[in-house]
Formats: structure tokens, C-alpha cells, sequence
């Protein structure tokens, strides 16, 4: 039984990860999937977010901390929409730069900022704490779950090892329910966007840019929209991550974890689809948590196996851009509800 | 030292770095001009290069030991040089035949995302047969000349001359030769070169090819002029290199020159006034300013 609950906890451990890959693959969705946006920055703008939130709703630097600003120790939510907010001023910044320009530059402009701000990360230290990294991100409502698991545990001491370890996983349960709930609110806002006015001048865009400025569409302005939107979305995910995690370091926001796996992520579930993003945030993470229990039986050093995986999931995209350049679920093709395509 | 009196030492390293950043700049440019889509895995092939001529180096040691005091290597690295020249040529146009012709006929960007792709293949296969720890072209510890109070080493100066002569080397390539006709003619209009009887793959092969054997000598005069050799490598430098690229004009080769050569020496002499780590953004700065000012480039048309 005792394995069945630890299986249970790290699959609600696995499922957490999974999620808040879902927001990004959401936010890229938005870019790529709708406008053809192609930003391969995506790491910069959940770094932003992520570090945003765990100043504005962290605590104050400890006495051993570099850092000398933030921390205000503000609520939860006020940290979440801030990071949305921080991440959405960055991407206007870059936006009205690029988004004239061809899309290559927006690309190369997009991985210039993912790596001036890690960069930023790694050595301001006042601001970032640098390499020692941010600690003790408080987690929303962690202390009232917490305290009520203590009590309950209190009050039956007769209950069988596996219910009280299932219990003392509560707190991973609470944080999973809160993320569907902001994952299935996301979907729920852009399919309702996707399939507005607003959102068939996008895929107008996407499909004939020219075509839709005959039409007397405003591309640039579009585009930047849907750019900021995105990268907004990218960095509420970068606060459910920080506070989930507890810790940022600069590590979590290199090119691969926070940008390429996105995309491998988005183009295999199928882009230009919600449904589609979210399930290949889970597919694609679901490979990489099985590969590192297969790579384990392989005689193999740790960066070995790392760099198997890493091609692996490149394989895995340059396969689905020739064979089957949809993905699993692929765009559906639509109007609007009143009218079948 | 204050800031001024820096000035010309930074400015020789910069056009030590900036001759390798020309050298992966004119691959890329080429590339980008014939094949039309921007090259995100040119970082990588720059790598892989430089891992060639370093296993050729290791290999042609035992044949040809030696060394020419007062440079670093001997004459087991013109060897290693040719052969790791030639060996990326090849690895491009496997991977152009196994996954970039396959989308010839799609949408540039996929190309684009395909190259990432590329990328990260290659740079993990490196990453997974080398390690991630650096290896080196060479350990000892060289003098530098000193050349009116300016300070440069022989290794330095033989980076110099190698990419003048690439360089010059590619100019009359294209310029005097059949397929470097039917290579500009194809970045002019490639219908227009198809109709006139140009073997319009051949000439993508022919990219291919001389795109990555220039890679692979940035990626080894890079080795010789650091020293040593990590995986990151070419990914580290694929910032500086399209900000190179445009800088000079997007598909232009002479206009990456002069790119490379400027974000050599805004790197090397941003150093005198920022800390070192800010080298690449340092390029990205430049790129940036030049996306305001004048987006098709220095020598760019529009």
C-alpha cells in the first residue's frame, strides 16, 4: 500500500510539473499557434515572472542573502498578476522592436532577450541573489493545509501508515487542484478569444498577413497583442513555478527547460489548439520523466544521460515537423460556432 | 589602467574575435541568402567542427609531432584543419538531406524550427560523446609578443591571417567560379536561376558545404585562440553571430564581415567599461540598436 501512496505522490508531483508546462505551451499557443508568432525566448519571460512573483509576495533578504531589494512579502495573488503584468511590459518592449520586422528577427531578438536576462539573473546579485539563488518562496495557503493535516493526524492516531502518508501529501493535492483550476480558466478564456472576431484576424494573419491587411486589419497591432498576451501568460507560469518550487536558481530557465521542450511540447500536441497544447505538455513530459527511468539502466555518466534525452526530444520534434506536422490532435478547422467549416 | 589607455589592446583582441565571428557570420549569411531561412543550428556545426579538428589534431600528432615556436601547434594541425573542414562539410549535407530538404517546399519558419531542432541533436550528441567538460587545444602557456606597446600573441596573429585568407579565398570564389556564379545568381532569383539551367540542388549542396567547413575553421580558430573547447561553444556564439549578420545586412557576405568584425570590437572594448559577463549582450545591444535605426543593415538592400 505504502508504494501505491508514493506512486500516487509522484504522480500529483508529476502532474504539478506538467501544469504549469501547460500555462507556457498555452502562452506559446497564442504566439505560434494562432498568430505565427515564432519567439524562442520563452525562457526569459518565465524567468521574469517567476523572479517577479518571489519578490514582490517573498520575504525580505535573509541575513546571508546578496540581494537587497524585494520581498515585500505581499499575498499570493498580487505576486501571480504582477508576474503577468512584468512579463507582458517586457514583451511590448521587445514587440515594438520586432514585430514589423520579418519574423526571423523577432526570433533572434526574442533568444537575445532570454539571454541578456539570464545573464541579468546570474550576476546582479542584489537584485536576483545571483547563483546562491532565492529562498523560502512562500507557498499560497501552505500553512492552513499544513496545520489542519497536523490536527487531523492529532485527533486519529489509529489511522493506517498509508492514509497518514497519503495525508502528509495534502498540501501537493491543494496546489495540483489550484493549478487546474488556473489551466482550465486559461483554456477556457483563450478558446473564447480563439473563436472570437479577435481571434480569426489572428489566424487571418498567420495564414496570409497581406491578405488580412487588405482587409483593412491592423497587423502590427494585432500581432503585438497576441505577442504580449502570450508572454504575459508565460510569466503567470513562471510564478505557479516559484511557488511551487520554493527556490529559483538560474538553471531552471536555460534554453532547453524553458524554452525548447515548450516548443517540442506544443508542436507535438498539436498547434493552433488548447486542447492540443495541454496534452502535449503532458505527453512530452511524461517522455522525459520515463527516459530518465530508462537512462538509468543504461552504463552511463549523469550528463551522458541527459544528453541522450535532450536528443531524443529533438529527434522527437524534427520527426513530428516531416511526418506529421499537426501533431496528435492538430488545428480544428472552423468559422465561427454559428457557422461549420 | 584607466578605460582610454586599453583602447588599442582591446581593440587588437577585437579583431582577433572578430575574424571568428566573421568566419561563422559568412556561413550563416551564405546560408540564409541561398537556402532563405535563418540557420539556428550554425552555432552547432561550429562546434562539431571544432570537435573534428580537435580529434584530427590528436590523431595527426603521432604523425607530424612538432611544434613552430612561437605558436602553439605545429604541422599536425593544417591536416586536422583540411579534414575537419571537409568532415562538416559533410555532416551538413547529411543533415540537409535527412531533414532541411524534406521541408525545402514548407513555410521558412518551420525551417526555422527545424534548425532548432538541429541545434540542440547536435549540440547533445557532442555533449554526449565529449562530456561536458572542456578540452584543450593546447595547455601551455604562451608569451606574447609585444608589438609597439601592444600585446599579441603568435597564435592570435595566425587567427588574423587564416580568416584574411578564407575570406579572400571566398570572394574569388564567388566571383570567378562557375558554381560561385550560380550561387549569387541563385541568392538574385532562384526561379530565375532554375530556368537558366542551374542545378539548383547542387548548388544548395555546395552552401552546405562551404557554410559548414567555415564553421568548422571558426570553431577551430576559436579552440586555438582559447585555448580550450566546451559543447556550448557554438550555441554561445550564435548571438554574436546573427547580430553580425545583420549588422552587416541579412544575406549579404561582405556585410557580415564587416559585421563581424564590429561586434568583435564592440565586445572586446565594452570590456574596458562593463563587466566581462555581459559580453553577448553587449551583441545583443548592438543588434537591437541596429533593429531601430537602420533594419536591413549596413550594405543590406530593401
Amino acid at each position: 500500500m505504502e508504494t501505491v501512496v508514493g506512486i500516487l505522490n509522484y504522480l500529483v508531483f508529476f502532474a504539478i510539473t506538467a501544469c504549469v508546462y501547460s500555462v507556457l505551451t498555452l502562452g506559446l499557443n497564442v504566439q505560434w499557434g494562432y498568430t505565427g508568432l515564432f519567439n524562442i525566448g520563452v525562457a526569459g519571460f518565465y524567468a521574469v515572472g517567476a523572479y517577479t512573483s518571489a519578490l514582490v509576495s517573498g520575504p525580505p533578504p535573509g541575513t546571508l542573502d546578496w540581494r537587497m531589494f524585494g520581498g515585500w512579502g505581499l499575498p499570493f495573488p498580487i505576486g501571480f498578476l504582477s508576474a503577468g503584468v512584468v512579463a507582458a511590459l517586457l514583451a511590448l518592449l521587445l514587440g515594438w522592436i520586432t514585430i514589423r520586422l520579418k519574423e526571423d528577427y523577432l526570433a533572434i531578438a526574442s533568444i537575445g532577450i532570454a539571454e541578456v536576462i539570464r545573464l541579468l539573473i546570474k550576476n546582479e546579485a542584489w537584485l536576483t541573489n545571483g547563483v546562491w539563488g532565492l529562498k523560502n518562496i512562500p507557498s499560497p495557503l501552505f500553512h492552513p493545509v499544513q496545520s489542519g493535516v497536523e490536527v487531523f493526524l492529532a485527533a486519529h492516531p489509529q489511522l493506517p501508515p498509508w492514509l497518514a502518508q497519503l495525508a502528509r501529501g495534502a498540501y501537493n493535492w491543494v496546489y495540483l487542484a489550484g493549478l487546474l483550476a488556473v489551466v482550465g480558466m486559461l483554456y477556457w478564456v483563450l478558446e473564447r478569444g480563439l473563436r472570437s472576431p479577435w481571434g480569426r484576424v489572428l489566424r487571418a494573419i498567420r495564414d496570409d498577413e497581406r491578405a488580412a491587411a487588405a482587409q483593412g486589419k491592423n497587423v502590427a497591432a494585432f500581432k503585438l497583442q497576441a505577442f504580449v498576451l502570450g508572454s504575459g501568460i508565460m510569466g503567470l507560469a513562471g510564478s505557479l513555478y516559484a511557488h511551487y518550487a520554493r527556490y529559483l536558481s538560474v538553471e531552471k530557465f536555460e534554453p532547453f527547460y524553458g524554452t525548447f521542450i515548450v516548443w517540442v511540447m506544443l508542436v507535438a500536441g498539436g498547434s493552433g489548439n488548447n486542447r492540443g497544447a495541454i496534452l502535449g505538455a503532458f505527453l512530452v513530459w511524461g517522455l522525459w520523466a520515463g527516459t530518465d527511468f530508462l537512462t538509468e539502466y543504461l552504463p552511463l555518466s549523469d550528463v551522458q544521460a541527459s544528453a541522450l534525452r535532450v536528443v531524443l526530444v529533438g529527434l522527437l520534434l524534427i520527426g513530428v515537423l516531416l511526418l506529421r506536422p499537426r501533431g496528435v490532435v492538430g488545428e480544428q478547422r472552423f468559422v465561427s460556432r454559428l457557422f461549420k467549416a | 589602467m584607466g578605460a582610454l589607455e586599453q583602447l588599442p589592446q582591446l581593440a587588437v583582441y577585437g579583431v582577433v574575435s572578430g575574424s571568428i565571428i566573421t568566419l561563422g557570420a559568412v556561413g550563416l549569411s551564405l546560408t540564409y541568402s541561398i537556402l532563405r531561412f535563418s540557420n539556428f543550428s550554425h552555432g552547432d556545426l561550429m562546434t562539431t567542427g571544432a570537435y573534428m579538428g580537435l580529434g584530427f589534431l590528436w590523431l595527426f600528432q603521432g604523425l607530424l609531432p612538432g611544434r613552430w615556436a612561437p605558436l602553439s601547434f605545429g604541422p599536425a594541425l593544417l591536416p586536422a584543419l583540411a579534414l575537419a573542414m571537409v568532415g562538416n562539410a559533410g555532416l551538413a549535407i547529411v543533415v540537409d538531406r535527412l531533414v532541411f530538404r524534406r521541408l525545402r517546399r514548407a513555410k521558412p519558419v518551420l525551417l526555422l524550427m527545424a534548425a532548432v531542432g538541429v541545434a540542440f541533436v547536435l549540440r547533445n550528441l557532442v555533449l554526449f560523446g565529449a562530456q561536458s567538460d572542456p578540452l584543450y587545444y593546447s595547455r601551455r602557456i604562451q608569451r606574447a609578443l609585444v608589438l609597439g606597446g601592444i600585446r599579441i600573441k603568435a597564435d592570435q596573429l595566425f587567427v588574423i591571417g587564416v580568416a584574411l585568407l578564407a575570406v579572400l579565398a571566398l570572394h574569388l570564389f564567388l566571383r570567378y567560379t562557375k558554381t560561385g556564379k550560380a550561387m549569387r545568381a541563385m541568392a538574385d532569383n532562384p526561379d530565375l536561376a532554375q530556368v537558366s539551367g542551374i542545378n539548383t540542388e547542387r548548388v544548395v549542396i555546395w552552401t552546405w558545404a562551404l557554410g559548414a567547413a567555415l564553421a568548422a575553421l571558426a570553431g577551430i580558430l576559436s579552440g586555438i585562440e582559447n585555448k580550450l573547447i566546451t559543447p556550448e561553444l557554438g550555441w554561445q556564439t550564435l548571438l554574436p553571430l546573427f547580430a553580425a549578420v545583420i549588422l552587416g545586412g541579412i544575406g549579404s557576405p561582405y556585410g557580415a564581415m564587416l559585421g563581424g568584425m564590429t561586434i568583435g570590437l564592440a565586445e572586446e572594448v565594452s570590456t574596458a567599461f562593463i563587466s566581462t559577463s555581459y559580453k553577448p549582450a553587449v551583441a545583443f545591444g548592438v543588434l537591437v540598436v541596429m533593429l531601430l535605426v537602420r533594419p536591413q543593415g549596413l550594405l543590406g538592400r530593401r
